[in-house]
């Protein structure tokens, strides 16, 4: 390859040839695409692909190919989703077939459910009268169209499900009943609150940086240490913190009480709302905002709004015209990595964010954990991720993400 | 200095006590659990006796509390394990690849070094989610080698950065004069490479044990009963059952952060990188 | 140069860290207690109760060791575990309607009704138990109810008696705990509604009755604050961060008798469940775990639980040995929940229902909560 250039770069004059450079990089590039890219990658894939449904009703779903729709199917199906709902308990996948069914149709996972511990004992060949009799929702066609749906392998139906939509059984796509929409709502919540929080950050950001760049050094090292100690403490701590100070029998509420600014039983809700996901979430990412401000304000000599000062130019056209622009890259980069970090929050607004203060990344964890929906989960990890990724590809075009800094 | 106005002085007091306010904001939470984790009584707000000094509103019980208390302990050998393992692996694998990226010939830097930060980018609830899924195929669920590589992964992108800016102050004339005395690559790099860029190195691998050690998201979906952390046991107790002795662990990690945060600023200092 | 001194040190933080390395390595072996049982219940008092009844005298027993985890109920953590393939949890004590529905998804072992020990007077264990309590894959253990309490020093003035008074802004103001789910709260607002105990479930059947139960806990939305483990309630009551709270009444009891706090119990529109104990299908510890639960489901256990906290035995022979607290011999009687002076108005938790309806609800309710 290169072995006859002159080495000719930093430390690799005594690496030698240029492979070698890319053998250094190479184990942790792979590494993270073992470790974090194959994961996102199995995720995505999650979230379309499927095929718990089709793999447990074959024979159910190849005769239903040949279903015209509008009939409620005839007797060999009846015959042949017996069978395979019987093999599927028996095999201990029915409560994940039923699961993705009831997905489609609310409801029809106690059907499926109980039509398999019944059928156990029953005969043919009268199977339809048989499943009718376990449970009347085997004579409505869209019992049949909902397994039929959910046996489609590739499915835009979580997608569809994270943007409050659904498709109707003739084919078209119209919005969920209003009781369950609740994921665009939430996605704005979010946005807004991720907006919110950035400008927060910056408007109480960027004087502290100020003063601690333009500062004596040995002042500049202390104000500074001010911002690193929050930075460095656990998260759990600070959001414990916040709690003691904001709860109802909390430090605030009993300080402001035993001063008598309120009363005993008006004390203040704080915290467990929109209140204390902000407080905690601004406490949190302002450090991330402070640093890079910081790292690039100092490098801008105070000479310049000076020199402008002295050309006669008032305080307030100094700084915006001359030293702002300067700390545009700071402003960017420490806006995306607040901005970035807030959408994707989750520990904070669980803690302290009650009812009102959730944002999406509580809806992923819900489902990852809780209803167990981890095809949705990964639907709207998709979207989130996407969204993400725009942002970061318009950051690397205005600025560049090699000039990402730890402050 | 120019004689200043009413106005421009009012405005800079005002600067000053808004600095102030913010700085407070900052600081407060974290100095008030200090104290409030020697509270004799299971409240979380200061009683009159703290406030009158009283020897006997304070007490250690909270403290023997955690020591005593067996979930704790395991939750914090686990927490060091993990977050060992995982910065011995990021900083390895995050060392080699700076100085393969500070390569000026490497192919398609910029993109590599966005793939390699990548993990810092993304929010955590995602890469999380990604891993369960992932990891679960594998059987790496509920295992401490599944966090390890969990853990690592989020922590690669800190031992990345700051190498990588250490690697950037230096004068390539050190290695030259070092090959031209006849030293092989190796003994090179052991000799002359290597200490320039311990700084470095150590503080990268400080911020992705910092990494492990804070992590809870990954551990929650991911870990089982064997692989509960110190930030785990914190987050039920949190929701749970908050009790005082959350604020003596807490305290505790306080101190462990200043440890860590002044290591850190000291390094940096050191290797004159900022 | 300066390169000797910093080279000892870099060996020096190599040595430091392998050392940290092996000894954590070393020192996380022997916590990691694989051979123990795994047994699920509920955390706080309850689990306390448990420990004391059945745990550490099943292992003095067998010499076989356990270890109580908690959790705040719902099948999800079981069939994460079934599905990944990775079971690490051997008993658990469910809801009702989870444990049929879990049954019927195949997460859980069948019960062996052979296995288990017949009553103290011989009567075998199938006609000891009261009816409904021995089901295809779990064993009832004891009955408790959902309740709502609610602490006087933080209230002033009149105090509520009936489940009406908990939705009334009005009368009575304040912040209200709630458990953050559908489950027994739909039932409470119907109720409190107007709705008769025996039309309740019937109502929730329409689905004008589901919009009826949103619409009634909407009035009070705002002033919820939502809880999830069993332990919280009482808490939230002791340090005034709620006035009023739903919990279960063997957690208010105990605040009661060993913490000497005031709450009051509103027994009125209380809703009575029972919980079962399964065994989790799949379990490698197969074997000891039909042990553990014959064990933990003879009258003995059942009654010893019962003398700790307030919660009634699932079998006939265990009602009449519930005397006493067994800590601090309050007479028990009064503060059991299937008393005859508490179930004025009770509602008996139709776990049919919910075990048809669970998933709907659950979806429901996590939309209306986000909104």
């Amino acid at each position: 390859m290169s072995s006859k250039r002159p080495a000719d770069g930093g430390v690799f004059a005594l690496f030698g040839p240029q492979l070698r450079a890319v053998g250094l990089v190479l184990p942790l590039v792979a590494f993270i695409g073992l470790t974090f890219v194959a994961p996102l990658a199995t995720m995505l894939s999650r979230s379309v692909y499927d095929p718990v449904v089709a793999a447990a009703l074959p024979e159910t779903l190849r005769l239903l190919q040949a279903w015209d729709g509008v009939h409620v199917p005839p007797e060999p199906v009846f015959e042949t989703i017996a069978r395979e709902l019987r093999t599927a308990r028996q095999e201990r996948s029915l409560g994940r077939v039923a699961t993705r069914i009831n997905r489609v149709r609310g409801g029809l996972r106690s059907v499926l459910t109980r039509t398999a511990r019944r059928v156990r004992e029953a005969e043919g060949p009268a199977w339809r009268d048989t499943l009718v009799g376990i449970h009347a929702a085997w004579d409505d066609v869209q019992t049949w169209h909902a397994i039929r749906r959910a046996g489609e392998r590739f499915t835009a139906r979580h997608y569809l499900h994270a943007l409050d939509l659904e498709r109707r059984s003739d084919g078209h796509i119209a919005p969920r009943p209003d009781e369950y929409r609740v994921y665009v709502s939430l996605l704005w919540r979010t946005l807004v609150v991720s907006l919110s929080l950035t400008g927060l950050c910056l408007l109480l950001g960027y004087p502290v940086a100020y003063l601690i760049a333009h500062a004596p050094p040995q002042r500049a090292n202390l104000l500074l240490l001010l911002v690193l100690v929050p930075f460095w403490t656990s998260l759990l701590v600070r959001t414990t913190a916040w709690i003691v100070l904001l709860q109802t029998q909390g430090v605030i509420n009993s300080t402001l009480v035993a001063l008598g600014l309120i009363a005993d039983e008006s004390r203040l809700a704080m915290i467990y709302n929109m209140t204390g996901t902000m407080v905690a979430m601004t406490h949190v990412l302002l450090p991330f905002m402070v640093l890079p401000l910081y790292a690039v304000m100092r490098t801008i000599p105070r000479l310049h709004m000076s020199a402008a000062a002295s050309l006669g130019a008032s305080t307030i056209q100094a700084f915006w015209r001359v030293y702002w622009p300067q700390t545009l890259p700071g402003v960017g980069a420490g806006s995306l990595l607040v901005f970035i970090l807030a959408i994707g929050y989750y520990i904070t607004p669980a803690l302290v964010g009650g009812r009102s203060g959730q944002l999406i990344s509580n809806m992923i964890a819900y489902h990852m954990q809780t209803s167990l929906n981890w095809g949705l989960a990964a639907a709207i990890g998709g979207l989130l991720l996407a969204f993400v990724l725009v942002l970061y590809l318009v950051y690397d075009r205005l600025v560049g993400i090699e000039r990402m800094r730890l402050g | 200095m120019p004689p200043r106005g009413l106005w421009e002085r009012a405005g800079r007091t005002a600067y000053l006590a808004f600095c102030t306010a913010v700085f407070v904001f900052l600081i407060a939470p974290i100095v008030v659990i200090v104290p409030l984790s020697f509270n004799a009584e299971p409240y979380f707000t200061f009683t009159e006796g703290m406030l009158r000094l009283e020897p006997a509103a304070y007490s250690l019980r909270w403290y023997q509390n955690v020591m005593g208390d067996p979930e704790w302990r395991h939750a914090l050998l686990n927490s060091l394990f993990i977050g060992v393992a995982a910065t011995v692996l990021a900083t390895t694998l995050g060392t080699l690849a700076a100085l393969g990226l500070t390569h000026p010939a490497l192919p398609g830097r910029s993109a590599i070094m966005g793939l390699l930060i990548s993990p810092m980018i993304t929010p955590v609830i995602i890469s999380a989610a990604g891993m369960f899924f992932f990891y679960s195929n594998l059987g790496l669920t509920q295992t401490h080698l599944g966090l390890v590589l969990a853990h690592a992964t989020l922590g690669t992108p800190f031992v990345v950065i700051t190498v990588t800016a250490t690697l950037a102050g230096f004068d390539p004339n050190l290695y030259r004069a070092a090959a031209s005395l006849g030293a092989g690559p190796l003994r090179t790099f052991r000799r002359v490479v290597l200490p320039l860029i311990a700084p470095g190195v150590i503080s990268g691998a400080l911020f992705a044990f910092a990494t492990s050690f804070d992590e809870v998201v990954t551990v929650l979906f991911m870990g089982g009963l064997e692989q509960r952390t110190v930030p785990r046991q914190m987050w039920t107790g949190i929701r749970e059952q908050i009790s005082p002795a959350i604020l003596a662990v807490a305290t505790l990690l306080i101190a462990f952060s200043l440890l860590f945060m002044l290591s850190v600023e000291w390094l940096r200092r050191r290797a004159g990188t900022r | 140069m300066t390169s000797r001194p910093y080279r000892s040190r870099i060996r020096q933080v190599v040595h430091a860290t392998a050392f940290v390395l092996l000894a954590s390595l070393s020192w996380s072996r022997p916590a990691a207690g694989s051979e123990s049982l795994t047994v699920v219940s509920w955390g706080g008092s309850y689990a306390r109760a448990c420990q004391k009844a059945i745990l550490t005298p099943f292992t003095a027993q067998t010499g076989i060791e356990t270890r109580l985890e908690s959790y705040n109920g719902g099948l999800a953590q079981i069939r994460a575990q079934v599905e990944t393939g990775k079971v690490y949890w051997d008993l658990v004590d469910l809801e009702m309607a989870d444990a049929a529905r879990g049954c019927d998804e195949g997460l859980l072992e069948p019960v062996i009704a052979a296995d288990l020990p017949p009553a103290p007077d011989g009567s075998p264990a199938v006609d000891d138990f009261l009816p409904d309590m021995l089901t295809e894959c779990g064993v009832g253990m004891l009955f408790y109810s959902t309740v709502y309490a609610y602490n006087p020093t933080h209230l002033a003035g009149p105090k509520p008696t009936t489940i009406q008074d908990f939705f009334d802004l009005e009368k009575f103001p304040g912040r209200r705990g709630m458990r953050r789910s559908p489950l027994v709260n739909l039932e409470f607002a119907l109720m409190a509604d107007g709705v008769p105990v025996e039309q309740v479930y019937a109502t929730l059947g329409t689905p004008g009755g589901v919009n009826r139960a949103f619409r009634k806990l909407d009035t009070i939305k705002e002033h919820i604050v939502w809880w999830e483990a069993g332990a919280q309630p009482p808490q939230m009551l002791a340090d005034g961060e709620v006035v009023m709270s739903t919990a279960y009444n063997g957690r208010i009891f105990n605040a009661q008798v060993l913490e000497n706090q005031p709450f009051v119990i509103v027994w009125d529109g209380q809703v009575l469940d029972h919980g079962v104990l399964s065994i989790v299908a799949g379990t490698p510890k197969l074997e000891a775990a039909r042990k553990f639960l014959a064990f933990a489901t003879r009258t003995e256990s059942l009654v010893a639980v019962g003398r700790y906290i307030s919660y009634s035995p699932a079998r006939r022979s265990g009602t009449a040995l519930i005397t006493t607290h067994l800590e601090t011999g309050v007479e028990m009687q009064p503060h059991m929940p299937t008393s005859p002076q508490n179930t004025a108005r009770a509602l008996h938790n139709n776990w049919e229902w919910w075990s048809d309806h669970g998933d709907e609800m659950n979806e429901r309710f996590s939309a209306w909560l986000a909104r």
